[in-house]
């Protein structure tokens, strides 16, 4: 091994790096937890931990610099500083399992964080009583949707995600007989009624609802109870030129719909959906207070879970701290409509590593005992051996 | 002279807790301590009258009530010192005194402007009676009407202070309706005249509606009746009314107006209501015979249906009463000081000495915080202000072991010094009225408050025990030349132990979250706010026992790293729920900002003084 090759490793074994790294790491968690005030929680994972480095914009322009290390650099570097102390530095002993038990468990819960960061997906569903879904909606983001409904039996659906939909981009699919072109889009913006003032300017849209209304653009919201509401304007072309543009939205109550090349088509821009194998009908809901209060006692949803093959057919029952998990899936109690009582709001959540955490922290606590235990019955065999001495 | 100092200072100490024992006495004839005893439902929760006048009066008088200091005496106009529980009773049945006491705390010089009122006019300048603030109702509300588009967190002092007078006014509102009709003359006597016509009274009703003749004077006293008992049941702020289905019922408590309207079902009065109005009758008209007869055979019907309700209730006035808190405080401080001046003389009497009441003072405060749980049937933390008392329940625990050990009153100095802060910051954080308050949905799950919540304040406990015990290093070996080799070693010894266990808890703790988080939320981890903090407290732990393991810091430097640790504590506990985002943000405490960061300036003070060079430590020069 020559030296460059051996300061290389050594640097890499060191506790030093070790106590750099961890105390970097507590800086980053602290910023990070200081700017959910700015930013909200999901900006702040993507900016702080589900990144190589935290970057600064350079006030008044775009360029990006980076200026403290992110989440996955700091992990990374801790996961290799841990394998490379445990395959150089540490020796093999009973004295030290505890800490080999506790270095594995945190091993774990790195991978299972770094897996968690790109694998998991959160959606809502929300249900009145009565209503069956089979799908679940973001609440972060939207998909402009071109429907065919000419055959009655079935909806033919093209989705497109809203990260598409830049001002002056077009977009060609195979099935559909026009191009979509974006021509403005505003990823937080209020709708009202046009009054026909005439100081107004004209509309962008040309077609459907949207001439008879206005949309004034927000800035970007990152509150925890509130959400963006994007309005998009989409110009149809067909091969004889423009079928007109709509505006589209999420806060509108209901899809625009046109025909072309004899064909009904339906227009939309809403909440991201996933759909299920399985669909699920809202029983009931009950929610109760303390008597005397308006402090939340419980909420539950009765829900019924069935799958197109007949071969589920269940009632099941989600409340706080008792999620439902199926497929997969985790949909636990998150809220519900204050002005509905009738209406729940589920929290649907994929994470393939949800397993990796328990094992971990089995492993840790472990650890520590046994470590600790090992200090601990040293100390007090030492102190028995040799009798306290007064002060 | 040893033998006598040691003397006085146990004596000293059983005089303390001597004085917490004694028994609550009525001041009059009344028994007032019994009618303090009686259960009603407030805020979801069965508790005594007793505890409804403390912290209604805590409330309305502002936090800095307390009922054994002067400057918060209930005062009546002819000079009369009130307990609270009389002050309750007459708020209750004597409602035209009571509005003259002066009780009503405003403190924001413009809104003594609106009021038309000048600080000289109020008790301690700043208590004012009902019927000095009567007058000016109107513009009170109107002011929060205009205040209530304002979100809490942005609203101005002013605005604050009427929304908060207008609390204060309608919770003491609600209070004179609760049990009798405050425009009542003699609400018994009325009672009795209802119950005694209902029959004709409801036949002139039925006559009436049926378009025949009918008594006029009968239907009208029903719809009056009606009327005032539809006004107690929408205002009246106690359910007192006991379920009729017994002590399972825990939903079928209710206020007197609510029960006294059942009659037109039952067409009999509810004979709970008919003894508050008794009581009321008797209490108003100053006769305590009477009043304590009713009371006596109220209780013994009482106790008949409602065993349980009734012997928690006692046993939570008492508690009340005996204050255990405040006896522990004294006996820490008392022991602090016995404990330093060991240090400079006697040290093995004095140090004896200051254990045992270290130990007197912690088995108090357990005892306290066991009643708690027990009142309340949940594991210890449920809130900010239990865990505060946890935190020093934990802390003292390790002391006393360590002083088991070591017997050199490190221990008990630190004790001292934990116990005492961690209940002056319980105590700051019970001003805001009842503290054994309910679950919400969310945290309602004792398998993990029992677990998760305990271990994880457990770990705060060890964390500012470490950092504590890094103070005494401190300021012993900058500011004394007490700090010999031997005691350093055993202090630097000690914080090391701490330490690991400190990781211990916040570890476990954080990942017994993370598990609960995932139980309930569907993530483990999520980056909240809180969360953030306890994985702050275990990476600094870690932090501290990699750099001693891999020798990049010697005993200052631990040192130095274990102060900072309580900032990093204070941190996570308090300084996060600050921030006011995200789901764990359920106990917002305002100026909590200004002494947190006092704290961490004190804090980063005591690591400058640690990194002074040697040359300047008193303790560690070369002779």
């Amino acid at each position: 091994m020559n030296d460059t090759v051996r300061q290389f490793r050594d640097f890499f074994v060191s506790l030093k790096l070790t106590v750099v790294l961890l105390v970097l790491s507590m800086g980053l968690v602290f910023a990070a937890t200081l700017d959910q005030v700015n930013l909200g929680v999901w900006a702040v994972q993507a900016k702080y931990f589900h990144s190589l480095f935290v970057l600064w914009k350079i006030p008044g322009t775009d360029v990006p610099l980076p200026v403290y290390p992110g989440g996955y650099l700091l992990g990374g570097f801790l996961l290799v500083n841990l394998v490379s102390a445990h395959i150089y530095r540490f020796k093999r002993s009973w004295r030290k399992s505890g800490i080999l038990l506790v270095h594995t468990g945190l091993m774990l819960l790195l991978v299972g964080e770094f897996l968690t960061g790109i694998l998991q997906e959160e959606y809502q569903m929300a249900l009145n009583e009565g209503q069956t879904k089979n799908y679940s909606e973001s609440y972060r983001f939207n998909e402009l949707v071109i429907v065919d409904t000419t055959d009655p039996k079935f909806d033919d659906v093209v989705a497109v995600p809203e990260a598409l939909l830049t001002p002056g981009s077009a977009l060609q699919h195979p099935k559909l007989p026009f191009r979509v072109v974006t021509k403005e889009y505003y990823p937080n913006a209020t709708l009202s009624l046009r009054r026909g003032a005439t100081g107004e300017n004209p509309s962008l849209a040309t077609a459907g609802i949207g001439p008879q209304i206005t949309a004034t653009p927000q800035p970007l919201t990152y509150k925890q109870d509130e959400r963006n509401w994007p309005v998009v304007f989409v110009e149809l072309l067909g091969p004889e030129g423009t079928l007109g543009t709509w505006l589209l939205s999420p806060q509108l109550p209901a899809p625009q719909t046109f025909d072309y090349g004899g064909h009904s088509w339906r227009l939309a821009l809403r909440a991201e959906r996933a759909y299920k194998p399985f669909s699920l009908t809202l029983l009931k809901f009950t929610h109760d207070v303390y008597l005397g209060t308006d402090i939340p006692k419980n909420y539950s949803s009765r829900l019924r879970l069935t799958t197109p093959d007949g071969k589920e057919d269940r009632e099941v029952l989600v409340y706080m701290n008792n999620p439902l998990r199926y497929a997969g899936l985790t949909f636990y109690q998150a809220s519900f409509d204050p002005s509905n009582d009738h209406n729940t709001i589920l929290q649907v959540v994929r994470n393939p590593g949800w397993l990796l955490p328990y094992l971990s922290c089995v492993m840790m606590t472990l650890g520590l005992v046994v470590q600790f235990g090992i200090h601990l019955l040293g100390f007090i065999n030492k102190r028995r051996a040799v009798p306290a001495t007064p002060a | 002279m040893k033998k006598a100092v040691v003397l006085i200072l146990l004596l000293l100490g059983l005089a303390i807790i001597a004085k917490s024992l004694l028994p609550a006495r009525n001041p009059t004839a009344f028994d007032v301590v019994g009618f303090s005893r009686l259960p009603v439902l407030v805020n979801g929760r069965v508790k005594p009258l007793d505890t409804v006048a403390r912290s209604s009066l805590l409330v309305i008088c502002g936090a800095t009530y307390n009922d054994s200091s002067k400057s918060s005496l209930i005062l009546t106009p002819d000079k009369r010192e009130l307990n609270p529980n009389e002050w309750l009773l007459d708020v209750l049945f004597r409602p035209g005194q009571a509005d003259t006491y002066q009780v009503i705390a405003i403190d924001n010089p413009d809104l003594l402007t609106l009021l038309n009122l000048r600080r000289e006019e109020g008790l301690a300048d700043r208590r004012f009676s009902f019927f000095q603030v009567e007058k000016s109702l109107a513009e009170i509300d109107r002011q929060a009407r205009l205040t209530e588009p304002v979100e809490p967190q942005v609203r101005s002092a002013f605005q604050k202070a009427v929304v908060q007078l207008q609390s204060n006014i309608i919770l003491y509102e609600r209070l004179k309706e609760s049990l009798i009709s405050s425009d009542s003359q003699d609400f018994l006597a009325a009672l009795f005249a209802f119950q005694n016509s209902l029959g004709a009274s409801v036949e002139a009703v039925r006559a009436k509606q049926a378009g025949q003749s009918f008594d006029a004077d009968a239907a009208r006293k029903l719809i009056e009746n009606g009327q005032r008992f539809d006004q107690m049941a929408r205002v009246g702020y106690l359910l007192a009314m006991p379920p009729v289905k017994g002590e399972a019922d825990t939903n079928g408590w209710r206020n007197a107006g609510t029960a006294l309207l059942e009659t037109f079902q039952t067409g009999q009065v509810n004979p709970h209501a008919m003894a508050y109005a008794g009581l009321g009758h008797s209490w108003a008209g100053g006769n305590a015979t009477d009043f304590n007869t009713i009371l006596r055979l109220y209780r013994d019907e009482l106790v008949k249906s409602f065993p349980l309700a009734l012997a928690k209730c006692t046993a939570e006035a008492r508690f009340n009463a005996m204050k255990p808190f405040n006896t522990a405080m004294t006996l820490y401080v008392l022991a602090f000081f016995v404990a330093v001046f060991s240090w400079l003389k006697w040290p093995a009497e004095l140090g004896r000495v200051a254990f045992w009441l270290i130990l007197a003072a912690w088995l108090i405060a357990t005892a306290g915080i066991v009643t708690r749980m027990w009142l309340e049937g949940r594991p210890p933390v449920t809130n900010l202000y239990s865990s505060a008392l946890f935190v020093g329940f934990i802390a003292v625990g390790f002391c006393l072991g360590l002083e088991y050990f070591y017997r050199n009153a490190i221990g008990s100095v630190a004790a001292g010094g934990i116990g005492f802060a961690t209940l002056l910051i319980a105590y700051y954080l019970s001003l805001g009225g009842d503290t054994l308050e309910m679950m919400r949905a969310v945290l309602d799950s004792n398998f993990w408050l029992a677990t998760h919540v305990v271990t994880v304040v457990a770990g705060y406990g060890a964390t500012f025990l470490a950092g504590f015990l890094a103070l005494i290093y401190i300021v012993r070996g900058v500011f004394t030349k007490s700090l010999d080799q031997p005691t350093a070693d055993a202090l630097a010894r000690m914080v090391y132990g701490i330490v690991c266990f400190a990781t211990l808890f916040s570890l476990i703790g954080t990942v017994l979250g993370g598990i609960w988080a995932d139980q309930s939320w569907g993530r483990f981890w999520g980056w909240d706010p809180k969360e953030n903090g306890a994985l702050i407290i275990v990476i600094w732990n870690a932090v501290i026992l990699h750099a001693r393991w891999g020798g990049l810091v010697k005993q200052r430097g631990l040192m130095s790293l274990a102060v900072f640790g309580n900032i990093v504590t204070a941190w996570s506990w308090f300084g996060v729920n600050l921030l006011g985002v995200g789901l764990h943000s359920y106990g917002f405490v305002e100026s909590t900002f200004l002494w947190l960061i006092l704290f961490v300036l004190s804090q980063v003070a005591f690591i400058a003084l640690a990194n002074l060079p040697l040359a300047r430590w008193r303790s560690f020069r070369l002779p």
